[in-house]
């Protein structure tokens, strides 16, 4: 069904379960976030997102990744309020992550050149990370691996592998590296050798026919079931093919 | 036991008990609550019953009940049918309360209350200030019955609002509830008539009817009480929920540190079954329901509506956008009315004696009565049950009985870790859902907790930000961080390292925690914070200004010495844990300041006033 709303005045058309977050960057309409990645379910947790949705007549702030547009809903996505709160979760997350070049860009555009707040200090070291899940939902959402996961509460927070150890359902893909919106997850390949730092993993790469090293064992048999791919099809890497 | 095959059969049940009991039967009430307990209650029921054995005593029955709510005064006994209540009583006092006061009929002066304030002396439960400034309309039953007894549940009336319930159908009930506007007691004070409607008008092949027992505020325990001393009022209005909803399953989530509330709802789920109340066709109707206990996840977030239906569902408790309510979809998706324990032990009473008799006790738009447990500094201390808009002072003061050793009276913080601190003139507010919020406090489950003129307010407020830090679940960037930020500068205050700059950060930073957070944990987590620095402005600023705490509570900013009124008696150099207390016998002495770690133990045990804090 097709559903009708307003985006800063403008009327736009939705259809129904699209996020308003979506619906608003497809018309055009810059909305900031940390945690939100298409491939994979909102989450709600950086709070940039934040919107004002009016809904029968009742205004309030909310945020848009994990807002399921309505018919009739009035929203605008700027205005001095929002801009403020904006401006303070980028200075909280500024402090977390002072050397991502990612979130430092995106805090000058609210103003936000330094933090106030003293350098981290978190319960739990945290090393960058903003705890915005973004790595551990692409890992069980799309790697199918669900080798990461968010232990403890408050401010010990931390995201990692379930028993801080290597994580073994872990195929080093690299997806979460990839995802990670402050570049914490350190990957590289070496020697042979492929390496998730964050999480500790290492796994030895698979040689080509021409002994190409290209991809971890682990992960190409992974892919080989997830897409039904014949044994050998890897022997080639994809430009020998 | 038998079932009761039909509504009508209930009262006929009813009579049978009644027969055996006569109104003007000689009961020994026990109170083995947790409190009491505490105090060794369960030897003084089993020195009663020894007793009872041993001297012959054949018309007196024995009862252990729940919780009588004056846990301080514990162990609370109470002879009836006059309502004569011995406070403090020891197991080693049992054998001659038995002999003078049951058999001899004698008043034994020592156990009974004596008022702290005018020293007075009180017999009767309901003449004690503590009683009877109280409306018990659901702590009250507690002392009348054992809780492992349904058949004591239905000798007061028990399950009579079900059977009228279901003789008057689901249209009635649900009617009933919206017209005597109960309010939801576990925090939001919600309308629960009309989150029935809704959620029994939300399309579906289930519904679900849930009470929320979780219960995490620190120092709370009003739903522990009512679930220990009675659990079947709860039972019995959620039965009344279902049939009003429309559901055939319920769930009854209670906090991992309540074992006895469990093993109590277990066992009257069984006697329940076991009568017809509960299972299939209930009272031989077209209404079949049953109840699961579920343990609770052990985290105070656990109490949000979205997390316990998580955690029931198995997965983490985490609380999730609710952009759709839950009463439309819940648990496993499907529609879920969740109510508190107290909320739902009101709706019989609610059926049983009709909507216009609810709504004339409390206010207009909060009717019935609330359940409190007042705390801090206040001379009589427990659970105190009032009628909505009731005055502060009132609570505090009558009920309450004031403030200990004379001290004066500073701040009252209600609504628990998220409630805000009221100031002396608001004690003459009305306590009811509405006039705290517009306060800036709230409600919430009915903590209570008052202070004193030796409380320093920044300290409060860093104490419950340093809760809710550790309680967020961490999802949200402003609850976890924004929380932590919070407590970090509310500590630089009780340091001396903040400045009025730090000031304006705090409530700049308090607006976004409060406007941008996902779920109520953190939405209402600056209300400490915010409403101290509303009322107690002047003292931030004497943290920040002059690097003085004037309650002299904040270590950093404080220092102990030693005047000239010491008479050199040396018990405060013997009892210092630093050892840094020096000089001779009969001279004056002087604290070592840089060894000091301010525990204040010199403050205490001085007899000379001589020990000075700044
Ligand atoms: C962090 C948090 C903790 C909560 N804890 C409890 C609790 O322990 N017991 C409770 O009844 N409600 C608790 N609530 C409120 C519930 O979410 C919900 O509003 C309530 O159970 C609804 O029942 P009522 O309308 O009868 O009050 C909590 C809410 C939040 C945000
Ligand atoms: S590298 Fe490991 S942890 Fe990261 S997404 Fe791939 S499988 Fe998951
Ligand atoms: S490691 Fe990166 S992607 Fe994962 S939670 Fe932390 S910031 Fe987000
Ligand atoms: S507001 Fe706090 S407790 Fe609630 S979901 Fe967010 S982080 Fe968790
Ligand atoms: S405050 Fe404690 S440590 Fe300091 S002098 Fe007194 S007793 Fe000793
Ligand atoms: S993108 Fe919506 S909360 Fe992070």
């Amino acid at each position: 069904m097709t559903l009708n709303l307003t985006i800063n005045g403008v009327r736009v058309e939705a259809e129904e379960g699209e996020s308003l977050l979506d619906v608003a960057r497809r018309n055009g309409f810059e909305i900031p976030s940390l945690c939100h990645h298409e491939a994979v379910a909102a989450y709600g947790a950086c709070r940039l997102c934040l919107v004002e949705v009016t809904k029968g007549g009742r205004k309030k702030l909310t945020t848009s990744c994990n807002y399921e547009v309505l018919g009739g809903i009035e929203v605008v996505t700027e205005s001095a309020a929002i801009r403020r709160h904006r401006a303070m979760v980028l200075e909280l997350i500024l402090a977390e992550a002072p050397e991502s070049a990612t979130v430092k860009a995106l805090a000058a555009e609210y103003g936000v050149t330094r933090s106030r707040f003293a350098a981290s200090g978190a319960g739990e070291d945290r090393d960058g990370c903003i705890l915005c899940g973004l790595c551990a939902r692409v890992c069980a959402e799309v790697v199918g691996a669900n080798a990461l996961t968010f232990r403890k509460r408050g401010d010990n927070r931390q995201m990692g592998t379930p028993f801080v150890e290597e994580p073994q359902t872990c195929i080093a893909c690299g997806a979460c590296a990839w995802v990670c919106p402050t570049s914490c997850v350190g990957f590289d390949e070496q020697n042979g050798e492929r390496k998730v730092h964050r999480w500790k993993r290492s796994l030895p790469l698979a040689k080509t026919e021409k002994g190409h090293a290209f991809a971890p064992q682990f992960q190409l048999f992974h892919f080989r079931k997830l897409a039904k791919l014949e044994a050998d099809f890897y022997k080639k890497a994809p430009g020998e093919r | 036991m038998t079932r009761i095959g039909k509504a009508s059969e209930l009262a006929a049940y009813r009579a049978e008990l009644l027969k055996k009991r006569p109104a003007d039967a000689k009961v020994v009430a026990v109170c083995c609550g947790t409190g009491c307990n505490a105090y060794g209650a369960q030897k003084v029921y089993a020195a009663f019953a020894a007793e009872l054995a041993k001297q012959g005593v054949k018309d007196w029955a024995l009862r252990s009940t729940g919780c009588h709510g004056f846990c301080e005064r514990g162990t609370l006994v109470v002879m009836f049918p006059e309502g004569m209540l011995y406070q403090r009583v020891k197991p080693e006092d049992v054998a001659e309360i038995v002999e003078k006061t049951l058999k001899g009929g004698e008043t034994l002066e020592r156990f009974l209350y004596d008022d702290p304030v005018t020293g007075e002396k009180h017999r009767l439960e309901h003449e004690i200030p503590f009683y009877k400034h109280q409306e018990r309309l659901i702590l009250g039953q507690n002392g009348q019955l054992n809780p492992e007894s349904i058949d004591d549940y239905i000798a007061l009336g028990g399950y009579l609002g079900l059977a009228k319930a279901l003789e008057h159908g689901a249209d009635w009930t649900l009617e009933e509830v919206k017209k005597a506007n109960v309010r939801g007691r576990g925090g939001g004070g919600f309308p629960a008539g009309k989150k029935w409607e809704t959620c029994r008008n939300a399309k579906s092949d289930k519904h679900y009817v849930i009470c929320n027992a979780d219960e995490g505020d620190p120092g709370a325990f009003m739903d522990r009480s009512v679930l220990e001393g009675n659990p079947h009022s709860v039972i019995e209005g959620m039965i009344i929920g279902a049939l009003a909803i429309g559901s055939d399953e319920g769930f009854i989530y209670v906090r991992h540190e309540y074992p006895l509330a469990v093993k109590r709802l277990e066992q009257a789920l069984v006697e329940a079954r076991g009568l017809g109340l509960l299972g299939e066709k209930i009272l031989g109707s077209s209404l079949s329901f049953d109840i699961r206990i579920n343990r609770g996840g052990g985290a105070f977030v656990c109490g949000e509506s979205t997390a316990l239906m998580a955690s029931i569902e198995g997965r983490v408790g985490e609380p999730r956008a609710k952009h759709i309510n839950t009463a439309i979809q819940g648990l496993y998706n499907k529609p879920s009315n969740l109510n508190n324990v107290e909320t739902w032990a009101n709706i019989p009473l609610v059926i049983n004696r009709g909507a216009e008799w609810y709504t004339s006790i409390g206010t207009k738009g909060s009717t019935g009565t609330k359940i409190f447990s007042l705390v801090g500094k206040v001379n009589n201390t427990g659970l105190v049950e009032v009628p909505m808009g009731m005055t502060l002072r009132k609570i505090i003061f009558e009920i309450g009985g004031g403030i200990p050793a004379g001290r004066k009276f500073k701040a009252v913080q209600t609504g628990g870790p998220s409630g805000g601190c009221l100031p002396a003139e608001k004690l003459d507010l009305p306590v009811d859902f509405d006039t705290l919020w517009n306060e800036g406090s709230m409600m919430g489950s009915g903590g209570m907790i008052v202070m004193d003129d030796r409380t320093c307010m920044v300290d409060v407020a860093k104490y419950f930000l340093g809760f809710l830090k550790f309680e967020s679940c961490g999802k949200c960037t402003t609850c976890r961080e924004g929380i932590r930020r919070l407590h970090e500068l509310v500590t630089a205050v009780t340091e001396g390292r903040a400045t009025e700059e730090t000031l304006q950060l705090i409530e700049d930073l308090s607006e976004t925690v409060e406007a941008a957070s996902l779920c109520a944990l953190g939405t209402t987590a600056t209300n400490p914070v915010r409403s101290t620095l509303k009322f107690f402005r002047e003292e931030y600023l004497a943290h920040v200004k002059e690097r003085r705490c004037p309650a002299a509570v904040c270590k950093t900013l404080i220092r102990y010495d030693i005047n000239e009124k010491c008479t050199g008696c040396m018990v405060c150099a013997k009892r210092c844990p630093q050892k840094c207390i020096s000089g001779e016998r009969k001279k004056l002495h002087v604290i070592d300041q840089s060894k000091c770690i301010k525990c204040g133990i010199c403050l205490d045990v001085c007899k000379f006033d001589a020990v000075e804090v700044k």
